[in-house]
């Protein structure tokens, strides 16, 4: 636990470095609304990752999150279009999501097909859903209520409120993982899901019910993406999957399961969202940006295998190693 | 007629283990040796010797006079040894012929893999053992018998001079088991040493020249078939003495708590019906493959049997999933701790109160304080050495973790708890412990099922034995009959003397 908890510090402390390089060129990105600007641009990161982190945990991945994402945000513009109240559609995104994450859980727990494959298949159904929906028209600013677009930008006590939904979720799924039953089996089915059986967790529904978390993640995060930017088509969040398993995998969440933590997934996500917003001000080019973001997947993953290999079995005595 | 192969005073040991003490062996050209033991007698890891798996610490290997090393699998091959084992070890995706000449595939000259000689070779090699196979076939689209075939092929290919058997019949049908003798026939007059190693006596009675018994890693006696019988073999096979010690027992034994009557599954078992008792520790003996973890793995809901019904003080209990057989009071112990016990990833605190999250959380919260109690109960009664109950589990010697998965059933306050080889693989300090605790859980009440291939442990710990073969219970042994050459005789299938 203790190595977690140090792990997470030192991600912690390469955003701060990175933001305080930043800051020697160009002292205005270290404005407290700068940073709030960072955080909230990041936050629809963040809300996909920590779905994706608790998939992961299980041992499976799901990439059809931006997929989910794009069709749940264009029937949110839809409804609002038809007239639907705001809460309504709300509830109505999150609950859509849930159900298409369910599709995925219930294809991986029954008929035991591997989750890359599966949500590789509902991703690319997601998007065609949209455009038989719409025939591959937009819906634009002008078709969307004030309200509509209004709610994730409304400031309250100085903050947007889909970063408050990003603040409040974390909290929420941190407690989830810590502090509930259903968090520890996550741990416990991506740890050694053939002990979990014995211990009497049904592993099929306790994957199932992670892939509907990343699902209704997905749902509201596609409300808050179609509103904050006021434009829905087919191709919104295209390829933002990768950046979400990339915000987990440099957070320290195990790809092969059971092991990661809330707080790693949103420091993986706040390093990226740094990196994107940053890096532009400073006028680094896109593609180095690219490279940046590349380099520190690698280097993750080489601190997370340098890490698993020093934690082998300790067979010799503490003076035998010390000689 | 001097042997192929010789191994004399060969040692090998495992933390904790002497898996083989200064045993020996020969092998004669033309001639098939049976090697007999119980389980954990060594046999595997012998197989392992010879085909260079394992390096023995002491003791000599010779070929033909010369003494040889086997430093790894490929040296073994290159001086003619060779091993089918019960799940032979070929490419489902390859051909016939491919996995025949797979790693010495004949070349062309320009280095490429010469295919026509393959075919031609590979169909060849199947004649000479009188199989019919068509070299082109899909390995996976063959039957588990012409595995045997290719595999035994694969071994000629390489012209191996030593053949060894590891249990090949275990898998097969009557009929193919008759195909497999007259093969082994054809070996024997190739002049190859052939090693069998079998369970069954009817087998090596039939087919075998000389026997070697080996006993708890220790040679002790060879000599030639048509100069033994059974009883002499079963006699050496489990010995006299029972060297461990075993802890006294109260044996008393109450009211019956679980009652089993006509459990059957459609391959795996059939009208299984016992009844345990409060206070009783119940052996269940058997070769490896008897279906006794299976009838236990049904009991805990992980398999679904057909038919039968499962009474827990007298009230009929449907147990469709481990969830549902816990809340009824039966935990099981799996005998495969690595895999299906222990979650290494996690402390061991938590290990611990997984089953038991509903009791230690209030409202759906867990209370952290409240599971360290729990664990903490449980594993200083198994006496477990761990600097911290926050420890991840993996960081533990495997005697450690074996205590706190035994420790995590107990946490659930069962009626019945079943163990499935309680002391494989764990040394004998932690196996006196393991034995110990047993017998206090039943001094307490509880109602042990006990799965055991050791004759020892299953005489020395339990109130009755149940004699599982093929799926079936065969006998229950209580009072006088609880002899060792009586379990080996009913689990091998061999008549009483008289």
């Amino acid at each position: 636990m203790s190595i977690l908890k140090q792990r997470e510090a030192l991600l912690a402390l390469a955003i701060l470095l990175l933001i305080g390089l930043v800051a020697t060129r160009f002292p205005a990105f270290v404005a407290p609304g700068s940073l709030v600007n960072v955080f909230n641009d990041t936050s629809p990161l963040i809300l996909l990752a920590i779905g994706q982190m608790i998939v992961i945990l299980t041992k499976c991945i799901d990439l059809s999150v931006a997929a989910n994402l794009a069709l749940c945000g264009m029937v949110a513009a839809l409804m609002n279009g038809a007239g639907v109240p705001l809460p309504l559609i709300l509830v109505a995104a999150i609950a859509l999501g849930a159900a298409l994450g369910a599709v995925n859980g219930l294809l991986v727990w029954k008929l035991g097909i591997p989750s890359i494959v599966v949500t590789l298949g509902t991703m690319t159904i997601y998007r065609g859903v949209i455009f038989l929906m719409t025939n591959g028209a937009w819906v634009n600013a002008h078709q969307m209520t004030d309200d509509f677009k209004a709610l994730p930008r409304a400031v309250i006590l100085g903050l947007p409120v889909m970063s408050w939904v990003t603040l409040a979720a974390i909290a929420l799924f941190t407690v989830l993982l810590t502090r509930t039953p259903l968090g520890r089996s996550f741990y416990a089915v991506g740890g050694n899901p053939h002990a979990a059986v014995y211990t009497g967790i049904n592993v099929g529904r306790t994957q199932c019910l992670a892939f509907m978390i990343s699902g209704g993640l997905a749902g509201l995060t596609g409300y808050l993406w179609v509103a904050r930017y006021a434009v829905a088509y087919v191709d919104i969040a295209d390829g933002f999957e990768l950046s979400v398993v990339a915000a987990c995998v440099i957070g320290g969440v195990a790809i092969a399961g059971g092991a990661g933590s809330i707080a790693g997934a949103v420091l993986g996500a706040l390093f990226l969202g740094v990196i994107n917003n940053a890096l532009p001000v400073v006028g680094i080019s896109p593609f180095w940006q690219m490279a940046i973001s590349g380099s520190a997947i690698v280097v993750a993953v080489c601190f997370n295998a340098a890490q698993s290999r020093t934690s082998g079995r300790i067979i010799l005595k503490p003076q035998e190693v010390a000689r | 007629m001097n042997p192929v192969l010789s191994l004399r005073g060969i040692s090998k040991s495992f933390p904790g283990v002497k898996a083989l003490q200064d045993v020996q062996l020969d092998l004669y050209a033309g001639q098939v040796t049976a090697l007999i033991g119980e389980n954990g007698a060594g046999k595997s890891t012998i197989v392992k010797v010879l085909t260079g798996i394992y390096q023995p610490e002491e003791g000599t290997i010779t070929i033909d006079g010369t003494p040889t090393r086997f430093a790894t699998a490929q040296d073994a091959a290159r001086a003619g040894v060779t091993a089918i084992h019960q799940e032979t070890v070929l490419f489902d995706e390859l051909s016939v012929a491919e996995n025949i000449w797979l790693g010495h595939a004949p070349r062309t000259r320009l280095g490429l893999i010469d295919r026509r000689a393959m075919h031609d070779g590979a169909k060849r090699l199947l004649t000479s053992i009188g199989a019919t196979l068509d070299p082109d076939l899909r390995l996976g689209d063959l039957g588990i018998a012409s595995k045997h075939l290719v595999a035994i092929a694969r071994a000629l290919s390489t012209d191996a001079r030593v053949v060894i058997l590891d249990e090949p019949t275990a898998a097969l049908s009557h009929k193919e088991i008759h195909e497999l003798y007259d093969l082994v026939e054809t070996l024997k007059a190739q002049g190859k040493a052939i090693l069998f190693i079998s369970h069954k006596f009817d087998e090596v009675f039939r087919i075998a020249d000389r026997y070697t018994v080996f006993r708890d890693g220790q040679f002790v006696g060879e000599g030639a078939m048509a100069d033994a019988t059974e009883g002499q073999l079963v006699q050496m096979m489990v010995g006299r003495s029972v060297d461990q010690i075993f802890p006294p027992r109260s044996h008393n034994i109450g009211a019956p708590v679980l009652t089993v009557a006509g459990y059957s599954h459609p391959t795996e078992f059939a009208d299984i019906n016992f009844t345990l008792h409060k206070g009783e520790i119940l052996g269940f003996y058997g070769l490896v493959g008897a279906g006794r973890s299976e009838v236990m793995q049904a009991l805990f809901g992980i398999t679904k049997p057909s038919k039968g019904a499962v009474r827990i003080d007298g009230q009929v209990r449907v147990i469709r999933s481990t969830h549902e057989a816990i809340a009824a009071g039966i935990v099981y112990v799996p005998e495969d701790r690595g895999r299906q016990g222990a979650i290494r990833g996690l402390p061991i605190f938590q290990n611990v109160t997984l089953p038991s999250l509903t009791r230690t959380s209030r409202s759906g919260f867990l209370r952290l304080a409240e599971e360290f109690r729990l664990s903490r109960d449980y594993t200083q009664r198994l006496d477990l050495r761990a600097s911290s109950l926050d420890q991840e589990l993996g960081l533990l010697s495997g005697g450690n973790q074996q205590k706190v998965v035994i420790a995590k059933w107990l946490a659930t306050k069962p009626r019945v708890i079943i163990l499935d080889e309680p002391t494989k693989g764990i040394d004998i300090g932690s196996k006196a412990a393991v034995h110990e605790f047993m017998a206090e859980l039943a001094a307490e009440g509880l109602a042990v099922i006990m799965v055991s291939s050791e004759i020892p442990e299953v005489l020395g710990m339990s109130d009755r034995v149940i004699v599982m073969r093929e799926g079936r219970i065969i006998d229950e042994v209580t009072g006088d009959r609880m002899t060792p050459e009586t379990l080996v005789r009913a689990a091998a299938g061999i008549a009483e003397a008289a």
